[in-house]
């Protein structure tokens, strides 16, 4: 077999897994790869600040189901892309990341750009590697991407040092990869689904339950066919939205701290709580002990981790979300006794009761006339683009704005960072949904705080031309925090007012794209249209909210979410 | 509640402080921890002590579980296993106490590995409660230095 580089055997991975776009940054130790990825179709693009670029990974995995792939040098580069690995470990996404390393030699040595990226990354990886051997290098980037994407999905680093990628390694070929430690369960036990639904067919008050498993597998259809078929009403957690259509009359949106009203007090009174791909998060279930606590509870999830972990498990099932619900629906189908219409013809009071805590709390905000308010900003966006862009988000008021008021139709139009929370995603994740879909309309969704965690990749969509809508939700506040203080610290402003913020509409001049404003709210239509008739260019849209504006419902930290403050 | 957990790992670098750091990332507590290698190279076995509850203890076996580099988890201490520690005490011995000294580590069956013409090194094995009695007995004549290797446990084999 005839020997190549260690970079002509990255790159050869990489189209081996079909990649055809990643995001990086380049450095002393990675220009071998630069180099080598130049003379490949591999599109490779240059971001300003190495969060973005994970960031970016993140978004194109979110948006596009397959693995997103960042590229980062050693040192600093690589330690600045650690929390776009810890965002992306939060919410299981799959991503690989590659940093290099100094030459083997020299590590230890405090070398320069040196720094233990395998160290630091290992609470908030998957799993991650330094390849100390020629004849590892291509094995473990195979076994990375396997990793990345099975099973419970999430980030995978590879370390390279430098002399590995200079050094002539073999480039076997692909075999099936089998792990003695690593069989992720895939498939639902036959038993525990016959019992799930079983309880289905005794239960009074039913709720599905819904996470991003249903997103990250692929089973939103089965999970439509399942609420569409029983006629069980549906609560999605913010990593679940768009799993079930948002405009589906069984969908009563988001749960939790920001959730509405009709869901939480679903889940409060349901006596079958049906969690699928879903992970009873705190911002979810807030007091453990008021949350649900006369329902009997099926957990569906691929990580048994997550099983019994917050709130005790009656009916576990350990598979893969898009296999359980498969399982399920197939389940209903071939009973004779079972009688779908019957059952749903039951749950008719149940939905009746649901609707009427939805007509008598919708989501809502109040109308000051020609003063701005965020909520009427989003649902412009919602229905000017008929509810099918792709909305990321970054993190705060605006984040929960858009999760209440953009009805999500479609799995992965939303891409938010919902475990980490972190400021600054939103940007380089509207990015890599761009690469992934060039045609979509993608619209980040931000604050004027968040906005600048990140504002430098605007310069990479203009690069690349990504042309990405921004839309600044502008209170001159780090809006979430102020609405804490407001509610619960006296209001001490002590650390949000933002005094001083840039002219965005100046700013996205300077970075060569468009930038609109909207004072009053009889602009905000004329703004936001004339935004997405701009196909090639990346726009910002500056809209200057209600200051004190506040995101109700909430469920006060550590309250139980029944006992939620409404506008 | 304590609990001693074995865990089967592979032989490979980071491998070890993926367990441990599991542990501290979760403000859980190591009480003790003993690995070597296996018969097997590849492979390396951990006897890890801790305490909690139920509920934290599945936790915890669910999360090792999770790594990639782990092969088997099993809490022994679910069944009938057997426990040893082995720790060396040097203890003083002079022309009054070393024959005090002998006696009691001949009881418990230690053997003396160093001897000086004021101490006595000992080597004793045992379960922790052995290895706490001794230490108790040989503390009023004089510890100058205690080392202790963590439990190592196994399984018993099935009876039948």
């Amino acid at each position: 077999m005839s020997k190549i580089t260690g970079a002509q055997a990255f790159v050869k991975c990489l189209q081996e897994e079909g990649v055809d776009t990643i995001f990086g940054f380049p450095g002393g130790v990675i220009i071998d790869l630069y180099d080598e990825l130049a003379n490949s179709s591999i599109k490779n693009l240059l971001v300003r600040h190495e969060q973005g670029a994970v960031h970016a990974a993140d978004g194109y995995a979110r948006a596009s189901g397959k693995t997103g792939v960042a590229l980062l040098t050693s040192g600093p580069g690589a330690t600045n892309g650690v929390t776009g690995i810890a965002t992306a470990y939060m919410d299981s996404i799959p991503v690989v990341v590659f940093t290099g390393q100094v030459p083997r030699a020299l590590i230890g040595n405090d070398a320069f750009q040196e720094v233990d990226i395998v160290g630091i990354t290992r609470p908030c990886t998957k799993h991650n590697y330094l390849v100390s051997n020629p004849e590892d290098l291509v094995p473990t980037i195979r076994e990375a991407f396997y990793l990345a994407s099975s099973g419970r999905p999430g980030p995978v680093l590879v370390d390279l040092p430098k002399d590995i990628i200079g050094s002539l390694v073999d480039f076997p070929e692909k075999e099936e990869i089998r792990m003695r430690t690593y069989q992720p369960h895939v498939e639902a036990h036959p038993g525990q689904i016959a019992k799930a639904c079983q309880a289905i067919t005794e239960a009074e008050r039913p709720v599905l339950y819904v996470g991003g498993g249903v997103i990250l597998s692929n089973s939103s259809d089965e999970l439509t066919e399942l609420a569409e078929s029983t006629q069980i009403p549906v609560t999605m957690t913010l990593m679940g939205l768009g799993a079930f259509p948002g405009t589906n009359p069984l969908s009563f949106g988001m749960l939790g701290m920001h959730g509405s009203y009709a869901s939480n007090m679903m889940v409060a009174k349901s006596d079958l709580l049906i969690a699928v791909g879903a992970r009873f998060d705190d911002r979810i279930t807030g007091r453990l002990d008021k949350f649900a606590p006369d329902a009997k509870v099926i957990h569906i999830d691929i990580d048994p981790t997550s099983i019994s972990k917050n709130v005790v498990v009656d009916i576990p099932i350990v598979a893969d979300c898009k296999h359980a619900l498969t399982a399920m629906n197939a389940w209903f189908k071939n009973q004779q006794e079972c009688d779908l219409p019957a059952l749903a013809e039951k749950y008719q009071p149940w939905r009746n009761q649901i609707n009427e805590w939805n007509e008598k709390h919708p989501l809502a905000y109040i109308d000051e006339g020609e003063v701005i308010k965020p909520q009427y900003v989003i649902e412009t966006i919602n229905r000017l683009t008929n509810g099918d862009a792709i909305i990321s988000t970054e993190v705060g008021q605006n984040q929960m704005w858009s999760a209440q008021f953009y009805k999500f139709n479609k799995p992965r139009h939303l891409l938010s960072s919902g475990g980490l929370g972190t400021m600054g995603f939103g940007l380089p994740a509207a990015i890599g949904a761009q690469m992934a879909f060039p045609d979509a309309t993608v619209i980040d969704i931000a604050g004027d705080g968040s906005i600048q965690m990140n504002i430098q990749e605007l310069a990479t969509a203009k690069q690349y031309n990504t042309p990405v809508k921004v839309a600044i939700l502008n209170n001159n506040y780090l809006g979430m925090v102020r609405q804490w203080q407001e509610l619960f610290y006296d209001k001490r402003y002590a650390g949000t007012p933002m005094e001083v913020t840039p002219d965005f509409v100046e700013l996205a001049k300077a970075y060569g794209a468009v930038g609109l404003r909207a004072k009053t709210k009889s602009e905000v239509e004329p703004v936001i249209k004339e935004a997405l008739a701009i196909k090639d260019k990346v726009v910002i849209m500056d809209f200057a909210i209600k200051r004190e504006e506040c995101v109700f419902p909430m469920v006060p930290a550590g309250g139980a979410t029944t006992e939620m403050l409404l506008v | 509640m304590k609990h001693t957990l074995s865990v089967l790992l592979q032989n490979k670098p980071g491998a070890l402080s993926r367990v441990t750091g599991l542990f501290s990332g979760r403000g859980f507590n190591i009480e003790s921890l003993c690995v070597a290698e296996t018969f097997d190279p590849k492979v390396s076995c951990l006897t890890l002590v801790t305490r909690g509850n139920d509920a934290i203890v599945e936790q915890i076996t669910k999360q090792l579980h999770k790594l990639i580099d782990v092969i088997k988890v099993s809490d022994i201490s679910e069944g009938e296993y057997v426990e040893r520690e082995m720790v060396l005490i040097r203890v003083k011995a002079e022309a009054h106490t070393r024959a005090e000294v002998l006696r009691v580590i001949d009881i418990f069956r230690g053997k003396v590995v160093d001897v000086s013409p004021t101490s006595y090194a000992v080597e004793i094995t045992g379960s922790e409660s052995k290895i706490k009695a001794v230490i108790d007995l040989l503390r009023p004549i004089g510890i100058k230095e205690v080392v202790r290797t963590g439990t190592i446990a196994m399984a018993r084999a099935p009876k039948k």
